[in-house]
């Protein structure tokens, strides 16, 4: 029997949309009136969400948390042991200089279910003297990751469905079960990075902390995070279906935990335990630590509203800052509604105008400098001609000398060799004018 | 809950583990999805879907039997007053149904005039128009410093067009509409009115028509090159090799064989339209709705919609890329330039 509504149909005006021949920036669109529509029998759509399930099956989920915690404290473990297996991990040393970031990424995959996890640890976070600049590396690189999406969200060609997003979604924050407070180096960090990620606070090897200090710590704690301003991440509570689970989790915070992948036999069962010789502590035993209390909330009740918090809020946060940063907004000077494309042009125009400016400047530089090593070497072009000058006067003048020298020499010998002739002919005409006496004589 | 979990060490050793389900246990990420399956209905689904063909085809109806409720008013009722236009107006209806839980905004977008002046060149310019606009709406939200959270969708996932049942071939204007929206938009194009068709010539006239669209180089929904898997194409070419789907709709339900259906009452018989053997309106439905609707949002969303984006970026030389990489150049001056000149 067909069921429908025929005064809801009837009473139902047109709702007549033509085309605006030009979109306005602002979208003041006359607000359409929607109604519920009952339908007269089963068409199909029920089957939407599982559509959307499947698709998302072939694709598979990514998942990256962030371990923050000091040198030994167990973030490793406790991430073996949380997803059943053992990652790779190798114990760092106490001595670097600077806190790293090492990520690892790694594929799971449960019953049908794909998962890409990325665990990123920090190495060497309060081993250093001077804990000033600790939080700096991790605040880098969860900028990164948000700035390298950024970039491929505004690629001219992009592939977001394909992206591998490498955003931290989760941040586990080892507490020292010191049994007092927070160390003012967790305050913060913590502060530092409650608006950039979502903050799950954790309290490592909770088995040195007995029942009741547990309780006034776990207070305590809370009480100064409240009290200094820092945002943990709180379950959330919209949902029915788990709102409940969520509150009491709440309440819970932060999780104290045990990790082990060790087993040992209680009972009849191997369970993960840390033995020691007055007992046997068992990870997921629920009076014993919160360690299964941890792994609910974060893998089975809200793995998707951690992915969902860290794209719609604290990307949004980062994108929105990045481009202000840039300049661009969404109003203009007159509270007018400015397209992106309009500021994108009047930036571009600004650039090329400052490009074109220290173009011009450079040139201008450039044709002094050449002027100036132009006259510098003119000037020793006439140096240089001037030294020629004075050189080949000098030569002139020795030239002239040496003629003169010559000259006198050469006269020297012809009257030298006057004399000599002379000489010798008076020397001949003696020697006839003696040989002539002889000839006499002898006669 | 004691499923295997299998470890893949990323580039590194593999490690699985069919012995011992002691070492390895329960780890709970299968619960991801009911995480997702509950925030997607509470979040709603959105869905638009567009109608066009000439006046008097049955779009209406098609759309009211597709959604089993009033949600197209027919232009042959006595109440409906529209006159002819001289242009295609669009005409956009929303309504909000649901089923068992899931939320569906559904809005229907509706081409009256489309095909039926008697000079039609060009009819399909405001069709075109209209899609763009939607995209570019997506567009602006989507480049705006402070987003909404969901932004509003409001591009057509879906163009069913139709063809009416003539039994030849694709006639002029439907090759036009065909190549120029194909390009944009899902194309589901279907056999209107079939029921003056027999077996034989719906298959005649089904095997032109792909030859038609092969000849014309016209992908319609679902495309060849968007098959993401072997499976994927396996079923998708099933469905290739039945479209144009034939299809009868009505709102008028019979008595046949002591059950209610949906038919048709003729002198001859009654056509049964949810009667696979009859009809083709439950492959249809079947594509539209139980199958593919998420995939025909995929596909706009990440296919169609990226092509618009791409062509809009380009055109008004918006690379985003470069001002980054100018506002670093700015910053840290054109140092090694300076460096190079001093040395003269």
């Amino acid at each position: 029997m067909a069921t429908f509504l025929n005064e809801v149909w009837r009473t139902r005006s047109y709702s007549n949309q033509d085309i605006c021949p030009k979109i306005n920036a602002s979208s003041k669109q006359r607000p359409r009136r929607v109604r519920p529509l009952s339908l007269a029998g089963h068409v199909g759509f029920d089957s939407l969400p599982d559509q959307l399930v499947n698709k998302s099956i072939c694709q598979g989920f990514c998942f990256n948390i962030l371990c923050i915690g000091e040198t030994g404290i167990g973030k490793s473990t406790l991430m073996d042991t949380l997803f059943n297996t053992n990652f790779e991990n190798f114990e760092s040393s106490h001595f670097e200089p600077q806190v790293k970031l090492r990520a690892q990424t790694y594929d799971l995959q449960e019953s049908n279910v794909r998962l890409r996890l990325t665990v990123v640890n920090t190495v060497g976070f309060g081993d250093q003297m001077n804990k000033q600049e600790s939080y700096q590396p991790v605040v880098d690189y969860i900028d990164r990751q948000f700035e390298s999406y950024l970039q491929e969200e505004l690629k001219i060609k992009r592939s977001l469905h394909n992206y591998h997003d490498s955003r931290v979604h989760a941040c586990l924050y080892f507490i020292s079960p010191s049994g007092h407070s927070l160390k003012s180096l967790d305050l913060v960090t913590m502060k530092k990075l409650d608006s950039k990620v979502n903050i799950i606070p954790v309290i490592a090897k909770a088995d040195t902390i007995s029942k009741s200090e547990l309780h006034k710590f776990k207070i305590k704690i809370m009480s100064e995070l409240v009290s200094n301003g820092v945002q943990i991440y709180q379950f959330p509570l919209d949902d029915e279906t788990v709102a409940k689970v969520n509150t009491t989790m709440n309440g819970h915070l932060p999780f104290a935990v045990v990790g082990s992948t060790e087993e040992v036999s209680v009972g009849n069962k191997m369970v993960k335990a840390r033995q020691y010789p007055w007992g046997v502590v068992q990870v997921e035993n629920e009076n014993h630590c919160d360690f299964v209390k941890l792994r609910e909330m974060l893998i089975c009740v809200n793995m998707e509203d951690l992915r969902e918090q860290t794209h719609t809020r604290h990307y949004e946060l980062y994108r929105r800052c990045k481009l202000e940063e840039m300049g661009f907004k969404d109003t203009g000077p007159e509270s007018k509604p400015v397209s992106l494309q309009q500021t994108y042009e009047a930036k571009r125009q600004e650039f090329l105008v400052e490009l074109q400016k220290r173009e011009d400047e450079m040139r201008q530089m450039f044709v002094q400098r050449v002027k100036e090593k132009e006259s510098e070497l003119k000037e020793a072009e006439r140096e240089l001609q001037s030294r020629f000058e004075q050189l080949k006067r000098l030569h002139a003048d020795e030239k002239a000398a040496l003629e003169e020298k010559k000259r006198l020499l050469d006269e020297d010998q012809s009257s030298f060799s006057k004399r000599r002739a002379a000489a010798q002919l008076l020397q001949a005409q003696s020697l006839t004018a003696n040989g002539k006496k002889d000839k006499d004589r002898k006669k | 809950h004691n499923s295997p979990t299998f470890l893949f060490v990323y580039g590194l050793n593999k490690l699985s583990s069919e012995s011992g389900t002691d070492l390895f246990g329960y780890v709970g990420i299968e619960a991801v999805l009911d995480q997702m399956r509950s925030k997607t209905m509470k979040a709603g689904f959105e869905f638009n879907i567009m109608v066009v063909g000439q006046s008097g085809l049955g779009k209406s109806t098609l759309v009211n039997t597709l959604f089993k409720s009033k949600v197209s008013r027919k232009s042959c009722t006595p109440n409906y007053e529209e006159k002819i236009s001289k242009t295609v107006k669009l005409h956009t209806v929303s309504h909000v149904i649901e089923e068992k839980g899931v939320k569906m905004k559904l809005t229907v977008i509706d081409t009256p005039g489309f095909g039926d002046q008697i000079n039609n060149e060009n009819c399909w310019e405001p069709i075109l128009k209209y899609v763009n606009e939607q995209y570019e709406k997506y567009l602006r939200e989507e480049l705006h410093v402070n987003r909404k959270r969901r932004i509003p969708d409001s591009r057509v996932h879906c163009c069913i067009y139709f063809l009416p049942a003539t039994g030849h071939r694709l006639r002029p204007i439907d090759v036009e509409f065909l190549k120029r929206l194909g390009k944009i938009v899902s194309i589901v194009p279907i056999i209107a009115k079939a029921d003056t068709l027999t077996i034989e010539e719906r298959q005649e006239f089904k095997e032109r028509i792909r030859q038609d669209l092969a000849a014309n180089g016209i992908h319609v929904y679902p495309q060849k090159e968007y098959d993401e898997d072997p499976e994927e194409r396996i079923l998708n070419d099933r469905i290739r090799e039945s479209i144009p789907f034939a299809v009868v709709g009505t709102d008028k339900e019979h008595q046949v064989n002591g059950n209610k259906v949906l038919g048709r009452k003729t002198k001859w018989g009654i056509i049964e339209v949810e009667n696979v053997a009859h009809c083709e309106f439950a492959n249809l439905r079947d594509l539209l709705i139980r199958s593919h609707l998420q995939d025909l949002k995929d596909v706009t969303h990440n296919i169609h919609y990226e092509t618009y984006r791409v062509r809009r970026l380009n055109e008004s030389n918006m690379d985003f890329s470069e001002l980054g990489l100018s506002t670093w150049l700015l910053e840290n001056g054109t140092a090694d330039k300076w460096e190079s000149e001093s040395h003269l």
